[in-house]
């Protein structure tokens, strides 16, 4: 920083003495801001959003930002003096506007690796998205991307299966993985619940699912759930010849009692568990470590993260969440549909799956991935598309998201003219010609409806499926899209 | 006889469609191919879900780059064993994946027993869960 930077106020002050005087300092004076600084390989980088106040300055912003997320307190502290305050001090290094938005920007901030224990999401998350977000000077903040370095990814045990060895564990490959969440979600007795899972399995289904909010109320015990869907699950085992599973849900009021759900679980031989992202990191780590220890595969349920996820001003990006919980260490996470019912723009959906599988991460805008991350060999998370898909979809999702992702057809199964079973068919059915004709060389993209509809002359439940869901679609702008590149909602 | 709606065992990537040709079966094998995977042999008389190694017909064929010599194979494994399941796999190498990429069943025998589920009533409500393969209830040597 020159001097003439310097005496303007704009950079930092070097002098030590006026540096520690007290009273208060502009943020990019205390230290927080360095054009010039070029990030180690071992900084964690954040790509913050943010909407400064009228009056602020972007650049103070983006200092205050790393400031309030790492060291800074409002007023100068002479106790700094007794740290090796640098290294402590989060640096914010670049400063964009973001395009095609008055008033908002990119702001780049470093962190020293020193600023973050081991292992602990828990940890960076109260730095990263602590007090920094309610901070006043800024109207709205987001942390759009984060780059995490190799050396703290391998602090992390990351999934306790991962998608390889669940597919090895489950003798399924080569296609997506099916699955429909069991409803109504709330009211069904365990007895009429495993019926729903039972048909659901025996039609073709790999999995059925607990919805987020089924955990143990007064008209059905989780007890008396696990104990009915387990035996649905091994009788559809049985009628079929294939490992099916149903996710049971053990979030519960303390993680005593989701241990000894878990257990349960494990008791009666179910192949996975499942938590709701609601139940906070340091729960979910250590359900990570159970399922490890427990030959366990772990389902996460998103549960509330459209309440900081969604609006593109402020909170925290999706693609960011699921960066934590594949160190955190889950198996399948729920990652949007782009087609379905639920928020979600195609190419951004698209970015959060390549987060959940790719071995390295390449920088690409239009995705809203903003920086090369390398996995470092850890597993793989599974991607889960869930919400308002049918059949009808099929070759637009298999386009969409390749072999390497549940999709999850709840009503688009149970809400089958023809019951249960023959829903499971329709969907089996249309997923495995829709992988045979891309396989085969076809471009289902433009020639799906055509496979399918010759896939429904043999298969008289999926014509079925079409006839009642095949016009439905939800197409409604997404909030949240890449700043890069323009894209459709809808793919037709 | 199986009563699920397909009929038959249903592991593998398609056997909830008609019986795949052997064009159709080679249509599979060169896309594997294309993608650099080994394929494999594989067959048993017994498919219980967990039953994971199917005896070998020979090595995963690594250096083959030509789907009819796979399709060789496979006649072969066929004419030796018309009333065994068969199933293709395809090997990838890629790190990070080194695992199974494809497998399709491409033989089966005329009847498909099935699987019975025996149930040990246990402690309380508790039940243990045995998948049983009615293939299996003569000795390997006398079965075939």
């Amino acid at each position: 920083m020159s001097q003439a930077a310097e005496k303007s106020g704009q950079g930092a002050i070097k002098d030590v003495r006026k540096r520690y005087s007290a009273g208060v300092l502009k943020y990019r004076q205390m230290g927080y801001w360095d054009a010039d600084y070029v990030p180690k390989d071992t900084d964690t980088i954040c790509l913050f959003r943010i909407t400064p106040q009228s009056g602020v300055d972007p650049i103070e912003a983006a200092a205050a930002v790393a400031g309030e997320s790492s060291t800074a307190t409002w007023t100068v502290v002479w106790t700094d003096r007794l740290t090796a305050c640098d290294s402590y001090r989060a640096k914010a290094f670049r400063v964009e506007p973001v395009p095609g938005i008055a008033g908002q920007f990119f702001a780049w901030v470093a962190y020293d690796i020193i600023l973050f224990e081991e292992g602990s999401i828990a940890n960076m998350t109260a730095s990263l998205i602590g007090n920094v977000f309610s901070f006043k000077p800024l109207k709205a903040a987001r942390l759009e991307d984060i780059r995490i370095p190799v050396a703290y990814v391998k602090t992390f045990k990351g999934p306790p299966t991962g998608l390889i060895v669940e597919r090895e564990r489950l003798d399924k490959f080569g296609r997506p993985l099916l699955g429909a969440t069991t409803k109504p979600k709330l009211g069904l007795s365990g007895r009429n619940y495993g019926r729903v899972v039972y048909e659901g399995l025996k039609g073709g289904l790999d999995f059925m699912k607990d919805d987020e909010n089924i955990n143990s109320q007064p008209f059905m015990h989780w007890r008396d759930r696990f104990l009915y869907v387990m035996d649905a699950v091994n009788k559809a085992s049985a009628a079929t010849g294939e490992v099916k599973g149903s996710y049971l849900n053990v979030t519960a009021a303390t993680v005593e009692d989701m241990y000894e759900r878990a257990e349960f679980a494990k008791e009666l031989g179910s192949v996975i568990v499942m938590v709701d992202l609601v139940v906070g990191w340091s729960t979910i780590q250590s359900m990570s470590n159970w399922a490890r220890r427990n030959d366990m595969i772990l389902h996460m349920h998103r549960a509330g993260h459209g309440t900081y996820t969604r609006q593109k001003n402020h909170g925290v990006s999706f693609r960011v969440i699921a960066k934590w919980l594949r160190l955190a260490g889950v198996d399948h996470l729920h990652a949007g549909t782009a087609v379905g019912k639920l928020e979600g723009d195609p190419m951004t959906v698209q970015g959060y799956y390549n987060v959940c599988r790719d071995s390295y991460t390449r920088q690409d805008l239009p995705r809203g991935l903003y920086f090369d991350q390398d996995w470092a060999d850890l597993r793989k998370v599974m991607p889960v598309a869930s919400g308002g898909i049918h059949a009808g979809q099929m070759h637009q999702l298999l386009d969409l998201f390749g072999d390497d992702v549940v999709l999850q057809f709840g009503g688009g199964t149970i809400g089958h003219p023809a019951g249960i079973q023959a829903g499971a068919v329709a969907n089996r059915v249309a997923l495995e010609s829709m992988v045979k004709a891309r396989n085969e060389g076809r471009d289902i993209r433009n020639q799906g409806p055509e496979i399918l509809r010759r896939a429904a002359r043999f298969c008289s439940p999926l014509q079925q499926a079409l006839d009642t869901w095949g016009e439905i679609s939800f197409n409604y702008a997404p909030t949240d899209s890449s700043d890069y590149a323009a894209t459709a909602a809808a793919l037709t | 006889m199986m009563t699920n709606p397909a009929g038959r065992i249903t592991q593998g990537q398609f056997s909830f469609l008609p019986d795949l040709s052997d064009a159709e079966i080679s249509l599979q094998i060169e896309y594997g191919l294309k993608k650099g995977y080994a394929w494999s042999v594989e067959y048993t008389d017994d498919p219980h879900p967990r039953n994971t190694y199917w005896e070998m017909f020979g090595m995963p064929m690594f250096d083959l780059k030509d789907a009819a010599g796979v399709m060789l194979e496979l006649h072969n494994c066929r004419r030796t064993f018309p009333q065994h399941y068969i199933r293709l796999m395809a090997f990838d190498a890629t790190r990070g994946v080194e695992s199974i990429a494809m497998s399709l069943i491409v033989n089966r025998p005329d009847s498909e027993p099935g699987f019975g589920l025996v149930r040990q009533e246990t402690r309380g409500r508790s039940i243990r869960y045995t998948v049983h393969s009615y293939a299996t209830d003569r000795a390997e040597g006398e079965r075939g």
